[in-house]
């Protein structure tokens, strides 16, 4: 173990040396930037690297309009909201779904398949499936949509707001005043999609792309491996998670996911409208999709005044240079997403670093 | 969000499956990983195996969250 780290020590010196500068790598993922602070990674990386949490937390990219638009629903007693417990605590304009928890039509779900029970157990209502998440979670949405329809079930209105992480990526390098040099990619979702869906970003934008999966060594060993092609000049796609991710990824769950939605444009929170990033339902599931049933709508809104969340997620700021972070912004009492989710970068600095960083 | 924990299949009935994860039972349908067998190891994420896994890999992680566990239970008793 004390060799692979001394090896990224190396490499990291080395990349520093061919940059010039600090290194900046994004772990797109939340997860990955939860096993960071966990491992107690980021003191102990050298001066050298920068580590940048990235837009990997479906709940933290999530617009608020569109839990305004899930709000808007929360009073009608014909309707049961059906939501992963993630999205529960995330604030709108007027509340948050766990405020209206109180008169017992929010269900928090722990797979698809529950959304399918609920329809079944309770047929005069409609279930109105909160459906966020990458492509790791937007398979388990397809075979919902899939069964709900071949079983004939009416009742069930999927709002789907699923998103793509490459397209995000992508926008992300064309932001201006970006500074990544090289991400690490998400674990699961690779699972989903496979290493080769990075390959635009190595070729076009000439990044280095290794995905990692969540033990410490792993980081540290993709880290290694990013390091050294930037020290060398060659922007490669790289895998230290070969054990779960193939090259392809998982074609049973690519191809539901592409039987079942249209790629559309969508927003981000603070990376704002990306292209052909959000999976909306096809035409055929058109009596499931909840914005044709119930009129769901999405208007895109602009985020809160003082919250830092999109330049956080954007990689351009450390969640302590928020001026509310850790003062009126708290895991108890959240302002922006980021501090909500529990893989949030706000919530994950809060919690392991504990402290105001002085100015 | 994306987060997956191995589990082993100890019934399998179409795609609707029984799974281990350390002594822990859940359910989780198996349509996302048609080939899988009475035994495999797959990692499932909201409900759904989205792949199989060897054992070693899941050895490790399975050790990860005993570790996990038990670095939390120690801090509990250091913190008192």
């Amino acid at each position: 173990m004390l060799e692979r780290i001394n090896e990224a020590y190396t490499q990291i010196a080395r990349a520093q040396k061919t940059l010039g500068r600090t290194v900046n790598i994004m772990e797109v993922c939340g997860t990955h930037t939860v096993t960071i602070f966990r491992a107690g990674l980021r003191s102990a990386l050298p001066e050298g690297l920068k580590l940048l949490s990235g837009p990997g937390c479906p709940v933290c990219i999530t617009d608020q309009g569109y839990i305004d638009a899930i709000l808007a629903f929360a009073d009608r007693t014909d309707i049961i909201i059906a939501t992963y417990g993630d999205m529960i605590r995330v604030p709108g304009r007027n509340g948050s779904l766990e405020q209206k928890t109180n008169r017992g039509n929010i269900k928090i779900i722990l797979s698809a398949e529950d959304v399918l029970k609920l329809a079944k157990q309770n047929p005069d209502k409609k279930i109105l499936f909160v459906a966020v998440g990458f492509e790791t979670t937007a398979p388990a949405t397809a075979v919902l949509a899939n069964e709900a329809l071949q079983q004939g079930i009416k009742n069930i209105a999927i709002f789907s707001n699923h998103k793509l992480v490459v397209p995000a990526m992508a926008s992300l390098l064309t932001t201006k005043n970006h500074r990544i040099d090289a991400f690490i990619c998400p674990g699961h979702v690779s699972v989903i999609i496979g290493c080769d869906a990075y390959l635009p970003i190595v070729e076009q934008f000439h990044k280095p792309c290794v995905v990692a999966g969540f033990e410490p060594m792993q980081i540290i060993d993709a880290i290694s491996e990013i390091c050294r092609q930037l020290a060398e000049d060659e922007p490669q796609l790289g895998s230290v998670y070969q054990a779960a991710v193939k090259p392809g990824g998982n074609e049973t769950a690519k191809k539901i996911i592409n039987d079942t939605f249209d790629i559309s444009d969508g927003y981000w929170r603070g990376l704002g409208e990306i292209k052909k990033s959000t999976l909306k339902l096809k035409e055929k599931f058109s009596s499931l999709d909840a914005e044709k049933q119930l009129g769901v709508k999405f208007i895109p809104e602009e985020d809160l005044t003082g919250c830092c969340c999109g330049e956080v997620l954007c990689g351009l700021m450390d969640p302590p240079d928020c001026g509310l972070f850790a003062t009126s912004c708290t895991p108890d009492s959240p302002v922006g997403p980021c501090m909500v989710s529990s893989e949030g970068a706000c919530a994950a600095w809060f919690k392991y670093t504990r402290k105001k960083r002085q100015k | 969000m994306c987060l997956a924990v191995p589990a082993r299949i100890i019934e399998l009935k179409g795609d609707e499956a029984i799974a281990d994860v350390i002594g822990n039972r859940i359910q989780a349908k198996t349509t996302l990983v048609p080939d899988v067998k009475l035994g495999d190891i797959v990692l499932i994420h909201a409900g759904f195996a989205i792949t199989v896994l060897d054992e070693e890999e899941a050895k490790k992680i399975w050790q990860l969250l005993a570790d996990l566990d038990n670095f939390s239970k120690t801090n509990k008793r250091v913190s008192g």
